[in-house]
């Protein structure tokens, strides 16, 4: 645990990716297995579960301290882990600190109602750098400015391979790691991967330019609608018929369980599987999709006349209420049943299609989609244009439909290029509406913005009162948010706790998706992803929007 | 009567009414009692200036000979009246020359703190613990999650770095006066000898420490440096703003260290870009502003710059009644020697 937490320490200080991987690469060299494994797991955001809950550490140290000066300090500090670790009253420093993997298996084994009996006990053998880095660790809260993409490159370079070699590997490993760190460093063969379901990085696209969009040509170009969902990849391996599965939660004991078949990932390759058994208990073969997980209500309609048949998309809204749940109930799964848009695959009936041109892709899709028939499946439509202005008609045409959220372009001869490949694929969001609002409130920001007052709320009038209709947190520079900051300490006029009110001055441009109506919020409205689109330092509060404006941009 | 009726918090600082002076002012008055040399407690043209022999030569060093009209030095622990007040200097711990002023008036005794410490310090006499009805207190580090540990420790980290990297150079980010010729003899206590190189900034106040008999061993100007390569593993000391600024690219292979007792709060040593945090202070941490409370045991404590709610709650948690005090000048983003 002392090599682990002094890592993070220098990682923490250190700028700059070089030199990170280096000390990564360090650690990795003199930290004996299965340490080192652990150490890349919780590095790379693969630890499966967290040893303790948030709220089991805000617990404790609200019965080992003073609730008052710990709500205090945690507004000051801005981070829970933190003002926990300088916090944590008694300390008995012992030589004898557990090693990494005793931590990691003593809270993969100890009961429930044990954990923060543990977990204490842990913080008061710890120095407070020691109790930051455990806690951090053990919510999975790690951020060190290192991605797990680094950490896949880091790897490849620690053992002479090409990273690709480990990103195929990466979804079918599993910490701590020891077979492919043996691997690495020449003392065994390579992992063998054939059965299991793996994450293969996906292709990502970039904003379309105009000058995009006045080359545009036609018979060169996949046009799709970008839908408003979330990207996932489904990947199975299973010729048998479907069966229930769930997939393993408890890294530790992965190896003694069967290797799940199927699975669905996010863009990032997180397994969410678990959210969606509705999903996947109806897919089959073996192959890799590509595709936005949707609400769909219309299911009986799926893959099996996938071309009379379109379908009946619910909002991201909808869709929201399905992710992030480890267990969803059957009734959720009724009522908000999900299903994929398949917009392309990787793998086929077994076969690699990635070095294939993405025309050739889309044909052995169709084909696919003819010979099987999955209810949650649906190929996704594709639009034509001709010109660069029969394409600007699409978008504000597709644009219209407010389940969409504009469109995609994808070049027909695109190879399946992990990663942010040049000028292959585009997406042309829609343009995002805006208000002009009023700051109201002001609060101090987490992490590397702690102690800077770096999240809005800011409101519309109705009358003569402002309401509030949104939080925003985004969107302005380092330069910016040091003026906002300075304007909301020389313009606080009352504090509620954490929060600073503000003269009635400031007008934002905040910039969202969409509007819905909300009963959470006294402006009965809520905005999907606002951000700071500009800071309107010129504009008189009473020019800003009204409520009723806003509430015009309510979709139907 | 009571203090508050004739003791109090204006736009230019902390005004005695009966005797006619203010404590610590940010702008030119007639009569000013300064409790030490930082710039947010010391200003320049005022009539009249007491205040410490050390603190007024510090004030001439950076405002000129002529910073005030009237320069009295008061001798620590000695008495001056000031019509029906009488005001009394003891020492706080803080920097050379630092004090905290007893004001004596009506029956009551007021100290104003200033700014103190309680830990060792070489350059100045230790913060003497002096009885009264109400201590004004600072609260800079006044959250529990401040806790300064010991400055051999944190020098210790300087000069593990040094031996880890010995081709960079460890640029160290300390405020002119106090910070930085404390961790020069932080240094020198833990045994390191070699020269230690300074920013044109901190070299006058060096030489006024060396002046008044304190020894700070070989210091040489960076500006004296012809060939900067030959500062890789060396120590230079700057003012923290000169570690992201032009002047430091010079340098060789910048490893940027920050001493400041706001490096013990991760995201703020984020924020100066420290490689690595020094967590020293010229301020009392919480346990020491608590030690402080009980044992000169006042009836009242007024706590000022800083975060006065956690120290105003533990105070009143502790059985003392409390109160803020807002003074100018004094913001918690203020580089005044922390």
């Amino acid at each position: 645990m002392e090599a682990f937490s002094s890592l993070l320490e220098q990682l923490y200080y250190t700028s700059g990716t070089k030199a990170k991987a280096q000390l990564i690469a360090n650690y990795i060299a003199n930290t004996p297995d299965p340490d080192r494994g652990w150490a890349i797991a919780a590095m790379a955001g693969t630890l499966r579960f967290d040893f303790f809950k948030r709220n089991t550490v805000k617990n404790l140290i609200t019965e080992h301290t003073d609730p008052e000066l710990f709500a205090m300090s945690y507004d000051y500090v801005g981070e829970v882990s933190e003002t926990v670790a300088h916090l944590w009253p008694y300390s008995e420093p012992t030589d004898s600190l557990p090693s990494l993997t005793e931590v990691v298996e003593t809270f993969s084994s100890v009961s429930k109602n044990k954990v923060s009996e543990t977990l204490a006990n842990y913080l008061t053998i710890m120095t407070p750098a020691q109790r930051w880095a455990l806690l951090k660790l053990g919510t999975r809260g790690l951020r060190i400015g290192v991605s797990a993409r680094s950490i896949k490159q880091i790897l490849a370079d620690y053992g002479n391979k090409d990273v690709k070699e480990i990103e195929t590997l990466w979804h079918a490993v599993t910490p701590p790691y020891t077979e492919m760190l043996a691997w690495l460093e020449g003392d065994a063969d390579k992992p063998d991967i054939e059965n299991a379901v793996t994450f293969h990085p996906v292709m990502l696209s970039h904003p379309i330019e105009d000058s995009d969009i006045d080359a545009f040509e036609d018979n060169t170009w996949q046009i799709e609608n970008k839908y408003d969902g979330i990207r996932v990849q489904l990947a199975v391996k299973s010729e048998r018929s479907a069966t229930k599965k769930t997939a393993n939660k408890n890294a530790s004991q992965s190896s003694d369980e069967d290797t799940p078949d199927r699975a669905l990932f996010s863009r990032t390759g997180d397994d969410i599987s678990h959210s969606f058994p509705d999903l996947l208990d109806t897919v089959d073969g073996n192959m890799v999709l590509d595709g936005e997980l949707l609400v769909i209500h219309n299911l009986e309609g799926g893959a099996n006349n996938a071309t009379s048949s379109q379908p009946d998309v619910d909002t991201f809204n909808a869709l929201q209420q399905r992710l992030n749940k480890k267990k969803p109930s059957k009734a959720l799964q009724a009522s908000l049943p999900v299903g994929l848009i398949v917009y392309d695959a990787l793998v086929l009936d077994g076969k690699d299609l990635t070095e294939k041109t993405l025309k050739e892709r889309r044909h052995a899709l169709n084909k696919w989609f003819q010979h099987n028939k999955s209810e949650r499946l649906f190929l996704s439509e594709t639009l034509s244009a001709t010109s660069p202005e029969s394409l600007r008609e699409l978008h504000a045409h597709v644009c219209q439909n407010r389940a969409v959220e504009g469109l995609m372009l994808k070049r027909l001869e695109s190879k399946y290029i992990p990663g942010r490949p040049k000028g292959q694929w585009f997406k042309w969001k829609r343009d995002p509406l805006v208000v002009d609002a009023v700051m109201m409130y002001a609060q101090r920001g987490h992490g590397k913005r702690s102690s800077f007052y770096s999240d809005y709320t800011f409101g519309a009038w109705e009358d003569n009162q402002l309401l509030p209709i949104g939080k925003a947190y985004s969107g302005f520079t380092d330069e910016e948010l040091k003026k906002l900051d300075n304007w909301v300490r020389r313009n606080a006029v009352g504090r509620f706790g954490p929060v600073l009110e503000v003269k009635k001055e400031l007008v934002l441009e905040v910039a969202f998706d969409a509007v819905h109506p909300s009963s959470r919020h006294k402006s009965g409205v809520a905005l999907r992803f606002p951000r700071i689109h500009r800071i309107r330092w010129d504009k008189p509060a009473d020019e800003a929007d009204t409520l009723a404006n806003v509430k015009a941009l309510i979709e139907s | 009567m009571h203090p508050s009726t004739w003791l109090k918090a204006d736009d230019t600082g902390l005004y005695c009414e009966p005797g006619e002076f203010y404590i610590d002012p940010m702008h030119e008055v007639a009569t000013a009692l300064v409790t030490h040399g930082h710039a947010d407690h010391a200003r320049a043209g005022h009539h009249n200036v007491y205040a410490s022999k050390e603190t007024l030569a510090i004030m001439q060093t950076r405002y000129g000979e002529n910073m005030a009209t009237h320069q009295y030095a008061v001798t620590l622990g000695k008495t001056v009246a000031f019509n029906e007040v009488k005001a009394t200097f003891y020492p706080a711990g803080h920097i050379l020359g630092s004090t905290q002023i007893l004001i004596e008036y009506a029956g009551y005794r007021v100290v104003v703190s200033g700014d103190y410490k309680r830990r060792h310090d070489p350059t100045c006499p230790p913060f003497e613990v002096v009885p009264c009805d109400v201590l004004i207190t600072e609260a800079t580090f006044g959250l529990p999650v401040f806790r300064h540990p010991p400055i051999e420790h944190e020098i210790e980290k300087l000069l593990h770095s040094l031996r880890v990297f010995p081709q960079r150079c460890h640029l160290v980010g300390a405020y002119a006066l106090g910070k930085c010729q404390r961790v020069i003899l932080a240094l020198r206590e833990a045994g390191y000898t070699k020269p230690i190189y300074l920013h044109g900034a901190q070299l006058k106040l060096c030489h006024l420490y060396e002046q008044l008999g304190i020894d700070l061993g070989e210091l040489i100007p960076v500006s004296d440096v012809a060939d900067k390569k030959t500062l890789a593993g060396e120590v230079v000391i700057a003012p923290p703003s000169a570690l992201a600024d032009r002047w430091s690219r010079s340098l060789p292979n910048v490893r940027p260290v920050m001493a400041s007792g706001w490096m013990q709060i991760r995201a703020r040593a984020k924020q100066k870009n420290a490689e690595l945090p020094l967590i020293i202070s010229d301020h009392c941490d919480w346990p020491e502003l608590i030690q402080t409370i009980e044992e000169v045991n006042p009836k009242e404590v007024w706590v000022t710059h800083g975060r006065e709610d956690a120290l105003m709650y533990q105070a009143e948690k502790m059985g003392f009644k409390a109160r803020a005090l807002s003074l100018v000048g004094y913001d918690e983003e203020d580089q005044g020697g922390n």
